[in-house]
């Protein structure tokens, strides 16, 4: 993001609007709002020039309660959205806002190919395990034996590892944050932002209402024991054997950003159609 | 020989034995002759070793559609050929050219009394070293049509300049030797000569009109998911518009394409995509979005035949239902069709220039026939629709990007704009942008996106009235030409018979339905759908007159000029 405007001397309540969350009282997306308008102010982000993307579900309500541009879309869709956002208007600081239903069961494959692709965005994951705004269904990070309505006596099946799909997809910055500590997800957001690429975030943060077992996460989250790595097979090895719990920046990769082919000069219009001249 | 202002000429051949290229040949060549022509092909779904055809029709004068029959036939093979015989249809004054190893002819062939001809296709292709059968069917049709040698030289000359001389050599053999072969045979017709060329001419086909018609209108960012038969619309953006400074990104899925051109449109980019009706079926939630947040976006779904994978490569006209009614709530939004070739061009950059002023999602239904047919055409008129989207330059805290306006347009903030800020949502909105439940504010939107369609004035470009007379014909996108065709048949005979073809098929235009419709007491409905999709629209929104029949049938076999011109002769007597 070195060729975007900013500014100096930030205040973080500069970032937030008016709006008054809809989140439950102690919803850990609060505190990621607090990351991101502490991030946007050490950054010096122009609230003008910075655009909030997201999806559907609880974490998709962010983009309204900063005082950016922002873009609440349709469910699963964030990264396709903001991709033709940023190709086009690659002066602009884009941040992506999703959740793990959102991001990982109907953006599945947009999340793939985003990582891919490789533009220079930024995309951060709340992942609360379960399905907060529709009341409690199972989502693919959601426990085997976790029981729901939709799926009495857990589904059986084993939740699966976003950041080594975002690995093995090619991202180029993988993170994983606890939104109970604000201040160190704001310094991954900083990092993340600034890292050219695709750069992914994953926050833990606990949903109090249909997860209340995740209030403990305060107390099992440490810092990862070793520094980001450059290789992905190494990085990828640490994340499938820790405990789910490693917070910190994991991997900084060197990949070029994507950068749409320009031709070096533009012509008029009306030569467009000597192809079709007889 | 009886002169003639057109002819219609088909050429058979299985996949990889080059009867398409036959047909480009001897397109190009006619147009260096002075005439004007269309090509249309008819292929299988597979990508080698299937049947193919090439279509064509040659004419001293511009032609929209293909005649109902063919004068010449040539077969390099016709293996597979029963699968469209309904496709290639001859009659008793036809000649058919067939190769005596290349299979039997087509029941339908056979059974039409043309003179069959048997000439040793392959045979000759043999004696040529590196010689192609096909290049023999270009020298039996060139001297049939009385195009010179010297004239598909010249084409074989640029056409396969890439493949080398060796190639070239071979081919110009083969076409000798075609033409030689040829010298026994008679059409029985000649083709009148081209009337006096003034215009500019293109050999152009309507998924590169459309093409062009997007950038002319202002698009820079195109998304592109590849679906036949729109590929080729993507294929002209993708070197094109970077030419332009516009960018085109391969998406990963229409989901993906469609949320992408959005995202670009937002940030102030004037966006497109094209694809056909399997993916204008998953794009139709984000079309809702577009709708729901005001943001201009321009899908062409080029039509083929459906439901679901339905037939890829032929032509069909029952996407209108899910063009018209697809998306769920009450979602005002554009839908235009383009009637031919050239019109892609300017539906197409009209809908740009609409979606932008109205800031809304147009869909241009186009289809497989004038997507993938290549004309030899006048060069169409240049228009000056280009979009002009009502952008805010707000002061900070003001601004409301939904404010309920007299005209329902709102300007819109583009980010980069200091004071603009506001969250786009598919969430009903108030005028700020902030979500709500309440029934005023939503009754407040739904109004403004309403009336910003309806109160637009869009001008006699809604539709093609032409003629007079208390009978009309009523149909839309590429069946104009055939219908057009039709009534000048009719007309001939002294009888008048109006043509009415909307081209702008959302927002419906009552009051200019009603005037258009004035003095009118019968009208034929022609359409390609089995469930005769169109009727039922008109029937929902306008006022037809009692007397009301309609021509209707399925693809892929396309409705031709005999027909509608039999039916209208039938209700005269």
């Amino acid at each position: 993001m070195s060729s975007i405007q900013t500014r100096l001397a930030c205040n973080p309540a500069d970032y937030k609007s008016d709006i008054k969350p809809i989140w439950c009282p102690g919803c850990g997306d609060y505190h990621v709002l607090m990351s991101f308008t502490r991030a946007f102010a050490e950054l010096g982000l122009l609230p003008e020039k910075t655009v909030v993307v997201s999806g559907i579900g609880c974490s998709s309500r962010i983009p309204a309660y900063t005082s950016c541009y922002g873009f609440h879309g349709v469910h699963g869709r964030s990264l396709a959205l903001a991709t033709g956002l940023k190709v086009t208007r690659p002066d602009l600081t884009v941040v992506v806002a999703s959740g793990d239903g959102d991001g990982y069961s109907i953006g599945g494959n947009h999340f793939l190919h985003a990582c891919r692709r490789n533009v220079d965005i930024t995309y951060v994951v709340m992942d609360n395990r379960v399905y907060g705004m529709t009341k409690g269904q199972p989502s693919p990070t959601t426990e085997p034996d976790f029981d729901t309505a939709l799926s009495p006596g857990g589904t059986g099946l084993s939740p699966f590892h976003p950041l080594v799909i975002a690995l093995a997809a090619g991202a180029n910055f993988v993170a994983r944050a606890f939104s109970g500590s604000p201040n160190e997800t704001a310094s991954i957001l900083v990092e993340a932002i600034r890292h050219p690429g695709f750069s992914f975030v994953e926050v833990l943060s606990p949903c109090v209402t249909f997860r209340p077992d995740e209030r403990e996460w305060k107390n099992r989250v440490h810092p990862a024991p070793v520094a980001a790595t450059n290789d992905p097979g190494k990085a990828a090895r640490r994340i499938m054997t820790d405990d789910g719990f490693n917070i910190g920046i994991l991997y900084r990769g060197n990949r070029l950003p994507y950068q749409a082919k320009a031709e070096p000069r533009t012509i008029d219009l009306a030569e467009l159609e000597r192809e079709f001249e007889l | 020989m009886p002169e003639v202002e057109n002819v219609s000429i088909a050429i058979v051949g299985s996949g990889g034995a080059g009867a398409l290229t036959t047909g480009n040949f001897l397109l190009e060549a006619a147009s260096v002759a002075g005439w004007h022509g269309l090509l249309t092909r008819t292929v299988g779904p597979q990508i080698r070793g299937g049947e193919a055809a090439a279509l064509i029709r040659l004419a001293s004068h511009p032609v929209e559609c293909l005649a109902e029959r063919f004068d010449l036939l040539i077969g390099i093979d016709w293996l597979n050929a029963n699968r469209f015989g309904a496709e290639i249809e001859v009659g008793p004054q036809s000649l058919v050219i067939t190769d005596p190893h290349g299979g039997d002819l087509p029941a339908i062939v056979a059974r039409a009394g043309a003179r069959v001809v048997k000439v040793p296709i392959k045979e000759m292709a043999k004696a040529i070293p590196e010689g192609r059968p096909n290049m023999i069917a270009l020298g039996l049709a060139a001297d049939l049509l009385g195009l010179s040698e010297d004239i598909l030289s010249v084409v074989i000359e640029k056409r396969l300049a890439e493949k080398g001389r060796t190639a070239i050599e071979a081919s110009r053999a083969g076409l000798k030797a075609g033409i030689a072969a040829a010298a026994d045979l008679d059409l029985g017709m000649r083709l009148a000569p081209p009337k006096s060329r003034t215009a500019q001419r293109w050999l152009v086909s309507g998924n590169e009109t459309t093409g062009l018609g997007a950038i002319r209108g202002g698009v820079r960012f195109a998304a592109a998911y590849p679906i036949t038969p729109a590929s080729e619309i993507l294929e002209w953006l993708a070197p094109n518009l970077p030419k332009v400074g516009g960018v085109l990104l391969q998406a990963e899925d229409e989901l993906a394409a469609i949320n992408m051109i959005i995202g670009a449109s937002y940030g102030g980019t004037p966006a497109l995509t094209a694809t056909s009706g399997p993916g204008l079926s998953l794009m139709i939630e984000a079309l809702g979005l577009a709708t729901a947040a005001e943001i201009p976006i321009v899908v062409v779904d080029v039509m083929r035949a459906g439901p679901s994978t339905g037939i890829p490569t032929k032509s069909e006209q029952a996407d209108l239902n899910i063009a018209v009614y697809g998306l769920h709530g009450d979602a005002p939004h554009l839908v235009l069709a383009p009637q031919s070739i050239t019109d892609c061009l300017f539906t197409t950059q009209w809908a740009v220039y609409l979606a932008e002023t109205l800031q809304a999602p147009a869909i241009v239904l186009s289809d497989q026939f004038i997507g993938q047919a290549v004309a030899v055409t006048d060069r169409p008129a240049d228009i000056a629709f280009i979009g002009q989207r009502a952008k805010a330059l707000p002061e900070a805290g003001a601004y409301k990007r939904y404010a309920v306006s007299a005209g329902g347009v709102s300007p819109m903030a583009i980010p980069g704009t200091r004071g603009g800020q506001y969250t786009a949502d598919g969430l009903t909105h108030n005028e700020r942008g902030t979500p709500t439940s309440s029934e005023g504010d939503h009754r407040a939107q739904l109004d403004k996106r309403c009336t910003k369609l309806e109160q637009f004035t869009y001008g006699d470009h809604w539709a093609t009235v032409e003629g007079d007379g208390e009978l009309a014909i009523m149909t839309w996108g590429s069946l104009t030409g055939a219908a057009r065709e039709a009534i000048e048949r009719v007309r001939r005979n002294g009888r008048d018979v109006r043509l009415i073809a909307p081209r702008l098929l959302l927002p419906v235009q009552p009051e200019r339905f009603t005037a258009a419709l004035h003095g009118v007491k019968r009208i034929l409905i022609v359409e390609q759908s089995h469930g005769a999709q169109f009727h039922r629209y008109l029937r929902a929104h306008y006022d037809l007159p009692d007397d009301v029949r309609v021509l209707h049938r399925p693809g892929p076999l396309p409705i031709r000029p005999n027909e509608i011109e039999q039916a209208l002769m039938q209700w005269s007597s």
